[in-house]
């Protein structure tokens, strides 16, 4: 009797695996967890050494235009103004957004609205192959394509913001075109329907009503896309001309903040001045990626609220 | 404007613009098979690259490339099913939602930054150096997010009355999970295993830093990882297919650097594809195979 008493009171084998499964899982989700943490805490706390070790002028940093980190201006401070990068790296995101975006609406359109069957299977395919396709990839075809026929049609050396442009615009237009389609899918079928009920054309109620229904949606689409035209190195690097001078106009070559820690941190030494430099770089974008993080979230909030206050 | 003739016009517009996004991809496919094809060779494949002369090869950086790419799977698959488990499973509440956002986070970190990361902390602080090991790490960090947001997705599609059918035949949660929901979120999660390979095989900018730029010759007969020489060692610098794409157009030397990225970039395309083909018919397949699904 003792046994089966003893048996049933004790914990089963089931609720052991149970525990321990459920443990694994904390585990690894705590994992995931740390190290975010830890890139945080990383990425800060080198990049934050220019200004707290080396005494560097948060203002000077982000309003000058002087970036030669081994020198020394007549005043004796360092010359490091990110202002190049910064403004290089705002300008390729925003002009690649701005060409991508009609494009990618149309697309979405298309897929969505005008041709729901077959040319939504086919551009279903465009877009998976387009993001498919690797970054590097992009930045040869760019080398070997975009730099020459720019160079060839306003001379200079091909090498700028606006090869950087169009070789992001390439790359961020499934990203925006894929989001766009999921917003515009979500707009209420009746919605459609009313305003075609009432006698308007299909541009009429693409353009009044869908478009205008879905736009939270369009914005996020977008903000990703810019997210990812910011963070992209490599592509942009090898298009981008890497002078780290302030751009002049859009066919002079200059540098991205990723592409000048691409090029440069490999030169640099651990702890000096021109490594911290750049790992402050390193801390403009990944603070951009958490304003674009925290846009995207801001965005999705004001769009659930207008729609509940739609239902109601 | 006459609505109609805005209509007309509108319409003419978006099929235009449809039209020029159809064109630039068929561009850039073409330009890549077409100028790259030629070049792949067995020659070019099996043979070591150079650094100064003509007629390098690529055999150790695909090599790399797939090493890469498996011992990331290793890392990184245990610890996102384990994290996509919990969010679909057990995660509930406002944890599980901060949980999400850091994921989110995570996923929308540049890769560079990912990558700097991994070099400032095993690189450098854990003198580990340039290595396989290393690059492996920092495409975990670039490859978790997607992987475990995957998982997730696969678990959630599996109805609830599955869940609720375990548990009333006094399985306990962990066993559901194990014994039913898991066999059947299996395709789902293989077709993103898949198509997260393709994006880690073609990662370049998280890797420079991190498994370095050099591929030193390995001993392909060296089957002991412990072994300085062998090919399955983790510790050794290994530059990938990507890596090296990049390298050749930006400091490369060899004459033949274009000859060589055309043929590297329809490998690497190639490869690509056929993750994407074998992701959609594998999924299908299982689907069908372990389901028992007429669909």
């Amino acid at each position: 009797m003792d046994d089966i008493k003893r048996k049933l009171l004790k914990p089963s084998k089931e609720t052991h695996q149970e525990s321990i499964g459920r443990t694994i899982c904390y585990i690894c989700t705590t994992l995931i967890v740390l190290m975010v943490i830890l890139i945080l805490y990383f990425i800060i706390a080198r990049g934050l050494a220019t200004f707290t070790v080396n005494h560097v002028n948060l203002w000077d940093f982000l309003s000058k235009s002087n970036w030669a980190p081994t020198q020394v201006d007549a005043h004796g401070k360092p010359e490091i103004g990110a202002l190049p990068m910064i403004v290089t790296s705002f300008s390729v995101t925003i002009l690649a957004a701005l060409v991508a975006t009609p494009f990618a609406i149309a697309a979405a359109i298309f897929m969505v609205v005008l041709a729901p069957k077959r040319g939504k299977k086919i551009l279903q395919t465009v877009v998976e192959l387009l993001v498919g396709i690797p970054s590097v990839v992009y930045g040869f075809i760019g080398l070997m394509v975009v730099v020459p026929i720019i160079r060839h049609i306003w001379g200079g050396t091909g090498f700028g913001i606006l090869s950087g442009t169009l070789v992001l615009f390439v790359m961020i237009l499934p990203t925006i075109t894929s989001l766009t389609v999921d917003s515009l899918e979500a707009v209420p079928r009746y919605l459609l329907d009313a305003s075609l009920s009432l006698g308007a054309t299909s541009w009429q109620t693409i353009y009044k009503v869908m478009l205008r229904s879905a736009t939270p949606g369009i914005l996020t689409a977008i903000i990703f896309g810019m997210a990812r035209a910011f963070g992209e190195a490599l592509a942009v690097q090898m298009v981008i001309g890497n002078a780290a001078i302030m751009p002049k106009n859009l066919l002079t070559p200059s540098a991205t903040l990723t592409s000048q820690l691409t090029t440069e941190i490999g030169n640099t030494i651990s702890g000096t001045l021109p490594n911290n430099a750049l790992w402050s770089l390193g801390l403009i974008l990944l603070l951009m990626s958490l304003v674009f993080n925290i846009a995207v979230k801001l965005i999705g909030k004001k769009g659930m609220i207008n729609n509940e206050s739609k239902n109601r | 404007m006459n609505p109609r003739i805005a209509n007309k016009i509108a319409h003419g517009v978006i099929y235009t613009l449809v039209a020029i996004v159809i064109i630039i991809l068929i561009f850039l496919i073409s330009y890549i098979l077409v100028n790259g094809l030629p070049y792949v060779t067995p020659h070019f494949l099996s043979a070591p690259s150079q650094v100064m002369n003509a007629g390098g090869g690529i055999r150790d950086q695909l090599f790399n490339s797939i090493y890469l790419l498996i011992l990331t799977l290793i890392i990184s698959f245990p610890i996102a099913l384990g994290a996509g488990i919990y969010l679909s499973e057990y995660g509930s509440g406002k944890i599980s939602g901060l949980i999400r956002t850091t994921i989110e986070v995570l996923s929308s970190l540049p890769s560079i930054i990912v990558g700097l990361f991994v070099y400032l902390l095993f690189v450098i602080r854990f003198h580990i150096g340039f290595s396989i090991l290393s690059g492996a790490v920092a495409l975990t960090f670039f490859n978790l997010p997607i992987l475990t947001r995957n998982i997730e997705d696969s678990f959630q599609s599996v109805p609830n009355l599955q869940r609720e059918a375990g548990i009333s035949l006094g399985l306990s949660h962990w066993k559901t999970i194990t014994g039913v929901i898991f066999p059947e979120a299996i395709p789902g999660i293989i077709t993103g295993i898949i198509l997260s390979s393709g994006r880690v095989f073609g990662e370049a900018a998280a890797l420079i830093y991190t498994s370095g730029q050099s591929a030193p010759v390995v001993n392909y007969a060296d089957w002991n990882p412990f072994d300085a020489a062998s090919f399955l060692n983790p510790m050794r610098p290994a530059e990938t297919l990507a890596v090296h794409i990049w390298k050749l157009n930006t400091e490369g030397l060899v004459p033949d650097a274009k000859q060589i990225s055309s043929g590297s970039s329809a490998i690497l395309i190639l490869v690509i594809l056929i993750f994407n083909i074998s992701a959609h018919f594998l999924g299908n397949y299982l689907y069908r195979h372990i389901t028992s699904s007429s669909k």
